[in-house]
């Protein structure tokens, strides 16, 4: 049995959101400069060198990436092993997260009763957190601000197993032409397949915790997530929906088993401001 | 690509030679209205109670901001999905607003009243909430400030860009 001190926990849960918010992860920076570098369109070229402009002025520590610092999603692996003391953990989680929104000039983007009053809870919680408990005695739990508005862009399917790799990909590249400039191009592509309604949806949205430059370790799915990739960024929406082939910076696929009569998809639309942060303890 | 420079308060000259595609440079006073803000306007022209500004010839940015710190007038502040306003923006064209700030696609609706009123979408680079702030000169908090993020601000902005929408 190990010992973890929440107070501990808290204080780099807070630190990572706000690190988040301000520093985009260097795989995401080169993504973005390599494509202004690439971009045909004279207006998408803008907009990309604009973007780079961007991630220098937040990196300064005054303003946020994006005005949307999004919901606070966590990601929290338990090993079994594990004692918490000082606290509880869910608790905890969430004052870090109240603390970091408030002393990080981040926005409150979260209302309570979401069909009828919609009342801001004015501190970014309750967070949205997934735990799963693993072998062992570490902690991993990774941060990821999460923005509304390329959030509102994702969709999920229940295809027939027959729809194959052809209907898989129709969906994702119809999902992505329909959707145009919304979730702020150039995006990333989080898809989940396989397990059922719900556990796909959560396989997009782990899927999204990937830098840029990583290859999937499946060749068949690195090979599908490459073939999506290249016909994402040949319709042409290009950054902003403004034209160009820059529409999107990576496709990740994550799959896992699911019942003899389903294929369920899901597709987590990410903008540009990809951000997440891991810790480790 | 041509850049077409704004100065407000926008007239129907400087708007005239407006194109998809065009880069446009604003620079004068511009509001920030999202969800919420537009619910409380149209509630307001319903009752005919005071609205926050005076809609004719006005622009509006589709954005709700990141507190302030200090030193700055304003946080973050890039624009959102404008798509989510279109059930009330037919409404503030027939009342005179001219250019309208935010990012994504808009209904057939929306195109034809901004047809219809000589009015323009401009769109907005999102997620460049940052360097936006950078051209943003001042900030002033005009009307209901229990919305938050998503009360109405008065910004005097110097050379903010947009383009032209493709669907214009």
């Amino acid at each position: 049995m190990r010992d973890i001190d929440l107070r501990q926990v808290k204080e780099l849960v807070k630190k990572a959101f706000i690190e988040a918010n301000y520093h985009l992860n260097h795989d995401v920076r080169d993504a973005l400069d390599k494509a202004c570098l690439s971009e045909s369109n004279p207006k998408g070229k803008e907009v990309l060198q604009i973007l780079t402009e961007n991630y220098k002025i937040a990196d300064e520590g005054n303003f946020p990436l994006c005005q949307d610092t999004g919901v606070a999603v966590i990601f929290c692996e338990i090993g079994q092993d594990i004692h918490f003391t000082n606290g509880d953990l869910n608790e905890t989680l969430n004052n870090a997260v109240a603390e970091a929104y408030d002393s990080g000039f981040l926005r409150k983007s979260i209302v309570e009763s979401p069909l009828y009053q919609r009342i801001n809870t004015r501190n970014n919680t309750p967070a949205i957190i997934h735990y799963e408990i693993k072998s062992g005695d570490c902690l991993n739990i990774t941060v990821m601000p999460k923005g509304g508005g390329s959030e509102n862009m994702s969709c999920l399917a229940m295809l027939k197993p027959s729809d194959g790799e052809e209907g898989l990909i129709n969906l994702v590249v119809n999902h992505i032409r329909q959707i145009k400039g919304n979730p702020c191009p150039p995006i990333i592509v989080g898809i989940g397949i396989g397990g059922n309604f719900e556990t796909s949806a959560l396989l997009a949205k782990k899927s999204l915790i990937t830098e840029i430059d990583s290859v999937n370790p499946d060749p068949i799915l690195a090979e599908l997530e490459q073939k999506l990739m290249n016909l994402i960024n040949e319709t042409g929406i290009g950054p902003m929906g403004l034209g160009g082939n820059t529409t999107c910076l990576k496709v990740s696929i994550l799959t896992k088993p699911c019942h003899i009569a389903s294929l369920p998809v899901a597709i987590n639309i990410e903008c540009h401001a990809h951000r997440f942060k891991k810790i480790s303890f | 690509m041509k850049t077409i420079h704004i100065n407000t308060p926008v007239n129907q000259n400087q708007l005239k030679d407006l194109q998809a595609g065009d880069k446009v440079l604003i620079s004068g006073t511009i509001y920030t209205a999202r969800d919420a803000a537009h619910k409380r306007i149209i509630h307001a022209l319903e009752n005919n109670n005071p609205l926050p500004f005076d809609l004719t010839n006005q622009i509006i940015y589709y954005c709700g901001p990141t507190p302030a710190r200090e030193e700055f007038p304003i946080g973050s502040a890039g624009p959102t999905t404008s798509t989510r306003m279109d059930e009330y923006t037919p409404t503030l064209l027939d009342k005179g607003v001219k250019l309208l700030i935010g990012k994504g696609e808009r209904s057939e609706q929306v195109i034809a009243s901004l047809r219809k009123n000589n009015a323009y979408y401009l769109i907005a680079i999102g997620g460049a909430g940052a360097y936006y702030a950078s051209t943003i000169l001042s900030s002033k908090l005009i009307a209901w400030p229990d919305l938050g993020a998503e009360a109405v601000y008065q910004l005097e902005v110097k050379d903010f860009i947009c383009f032209v929408s493709n669907q214009m």
